[in-house]
């Protein structure tokens, strides 16, 4: 290694400028890669003819070029834009990948139909729903969003509340727990025939669906978390002179709440699947109405259109919920990160 | 070790320590049905402000014996009187330091030392003294660290914090130093002493060690195997602070280790 760096230390201006370009490479190399695969889709989206007639085709080639702009721009220039600049080059790998992926869809659907075509839609078919059907779209967002938050707040506050007792009191897991055994692992839909029959209208039905789906795995850790608190704790505070509420409130719930949010982030999952299936069956709105009605009219562009505004949706949704968490338990040792 | 200013600013509204009765006490744990016998008609009277430190083989019913004063368990047989008053259910005045320091690990250190004038009800009015507690014990600096950042000695003086922020008539010593390394070992025995002299507090601290009791107790209970009875009640009367290399205390410690059977090896 000395050696090495010696003789190279030595050598004659000449190969010095090398390093000095290998490190530009190494930082912004990327970007550039990432701008010319942007370029080459938004070349993509201009220079042949679509088969089919989509309106965004030469809008999404601008932006196409827009994009590429700011990535050369943004990671060559990203020692003068501070932390954004540093996000940037950080990402710039996944704009490459994404910026051929891009080109390469482009080319097989709008350009020469290699794809099957009303299955397969262009991405500037896609764009198009968002801009052309953004009015239906959001007020889909906008139900699925008042059903699920609805739905699981409640599952989940009965659920915590559940869980904490049958962990605290011998008489109340006496009468639940068999409750819980017997209901608890039966899927949610499986109500939904008798959910859609019994309640007045399919929106408080699907409210209780996504209830029941969200307040069984909360229930279940909540009670296990408030089960496996460590005696010692409770000795401690009896010694300091805590009173019965002080035990439940102060220790037993704190000490039990990294199990709580496993149950809540389990609870989250299976609400969502709940979620899309009452929209699907019985709720006359929502992503999944969207969806369902999409696929009547055959809409293939505007099923995928909904698709992605769903994941962004459930994933925003975890999102928070570890932000919460992390918030909340800033006191535990290395957590995963979303 | 321990900031001499920090002792002198602290507060110490009147906590001399109380007396203690444990009179004939019998006690035995129920396991799968089968009685099994851990204390065997344990008598012991302990003066106001006395360090009695209770030695034994490991397993031979010291700590239940502990649990018992701390009013967590009840015994099977006999009593136990705090200042003539019976020991029924734990209180603040009676205050246990455990092996495992055993802080609430999503409270901060400030937050796990207010914990007992927080379950009292009395924080809003003393906060003062959570801070005093925390000086004297020289973790001042500390206060908003959450127990995973502290070493283990820090840990366990938190706990002792913890413990004297109640300004206890009692302090019950359950191994408190079994698990720290030997240097921090000794630092916190000397602290513990200037703790007990300041406050005047009861001390009871259950050990194996015997240099440990030695060198800090002014009277040494030795107990028997399981079921615990008391085989030996030994004066300790030297003045503070002792030298481990003390020949008088030497003496002792090799009666004790012959007590507890050890006289062949040492």
């Amino acid at each position: 290694m000395s050696t090495y760096s010696l003789s190279d230390g030595l050598a004659s201006g000449a190969p010095r400028s090398a390093p000095v370009f290998a490190g530009w490479l190494r930082d912004s190399g990327v970007g550039v890669l990432a701008s010319v695969t942007w370029i080459a889709f938004g070349l993509s989206c201009l220079w042949w003819e679509d088969v089919g007639d989509w309106s965004r085709t030469h809008s999404l080639g601008i932006a196409a070029f827009i994009i590429a702009a700011v990535a050369l721009f943004g990671t060559v220039g990203a020692d003068y834009l501070g932390s954004a600049g540093k996000a940037l080059r950080q990402r710039a790998p996944w704009l490459v990948a994404l910026g051929a992926f891009l080109t390469v869809w482009e080319v097989a659907t709008a350009k020469f139909a290699w794809l099957p075509l009303p299955f397969f839609p262009p991405p500037q078919s896609i764009i198009e729903v968002y801009t052309d059907d953004l009015p239906k779209l959001l007020d889909s967002v906008f139900a699925s969003v008042k059903l699920q938050l609805g739905g699981y707040l409640i599952g989940a506050t009965v659920g915590f509340l559940t869980g904490v007792s049958i962990g605290w009191s011998r008489a109340v897991g006496y009468w639940v727990h068999p409750v819980l055994r017997f209901i608890g692992p039966l899927p949610a839909t499986a109500w939904l025939p008798i959910a859609f029959f019994t309640f007045p209208s399919s929106w408080s039905a699907s409210t209780f669906l996504i209830a029941l789906a969200t307040g069984f795995p909360v229930t279940v850790l909540t009670w296990s978390g408030v089960a496996s608190v460590s005696n010692a704790y409770y000795d401690v505070a009896r010694t300091l002179g805590a009173k019965p509420s002080f035990l439940v409130l102060k220790v037993a719930i704190p000490a039990a709440l990294p199990h709580v949010f496993v149950g809540l982030f389990m609870g989250l999952g299976s609400s969502f699947a709940v979620l899309v299936v009452a929209e699907m069956i019985g709720v006359k709105a929502g992503l999944g109405w969207y969806l369902q009605w999409a696929q009547g009219w055959a809409a293939y562009a505007n099923m995928y259109a909904a698709l992605i505004v769903m994941s962004l949706l459930c994933s925003g949704a975890i999102t928070l919920l570890f932000a919460i968490r992390d918030r909340l338990l800033v006191w535990q040792k290395g957590t995963v990160k979303w | 070790m321990v900031a001499a200013t920090a002792l002198a600013e602290a507060a110490t509204p009147s906590a001399a320590g109380a007396a203690l009765d444990i009179e004939q006490v019998s006690h035995a744990f129920d396991i799968d049905g089968t009685e099994l016998p851990v204390l065997s008609d344990v008598s012991i009277s302990v003066e106001p402000g006395e360090f009695v430190a209770l030695l034994g083989p490991s397993g031979c019913g010291k700590s239940t014996l502990l649990r018992l004063v701390a009013g967590l368990d009840r015994p099977k047989a006999g009593s136990l009187r705090e200042d003539e008053a019976r020991i029924t259910r734990p209180h603040p005045s009676r205050v246990v330091v455990f092996q495992d320091p055993t802080l609430f690990p999503w409270r901060s250190v400030w937050d796990n030392v207010a914990l007992g004038l927080e379950a009292q009800g009395i924080l809003k009015s003393q906060r003062q003294r959570v801070d005093d507690a925390l000086d004297l014990v020289g973790l001042a600096s500390f206060r908003n660290a959450y127990p995973h950042q502290l070493s283990g000695g820090m840990a366990q003086r938190v706990a002792l914090a913890r413990a004297l922020v109640n300004d206890p008539k009692i302090l019950i010593l359950d191994e408190p130093l079994g698990k720290l390394d030997s240097l921090t070992r000794i630092t916190m025995q000397a602290e513990i002493v200037s703790l007990w002299q300041r406050k005047g507090f009861t001390t009871l601290l259950v050990t194996h060690d015997a240099e440990e009791a030695l060198v800090l107790a002014n009277r040494v209970i030795v107990f028997s195997d399981r079921p615990a009875r008391v085989k030996a009640d030994i004066r300790v009367d030297r003045p503070y602070p002792r030298h481990r290399g003390d020949p008088y205390l030497a003496d002792l410690r090799r009666q004790i280790l012959g007590l507890l059977g050890l006289d062949a090896t040492w």
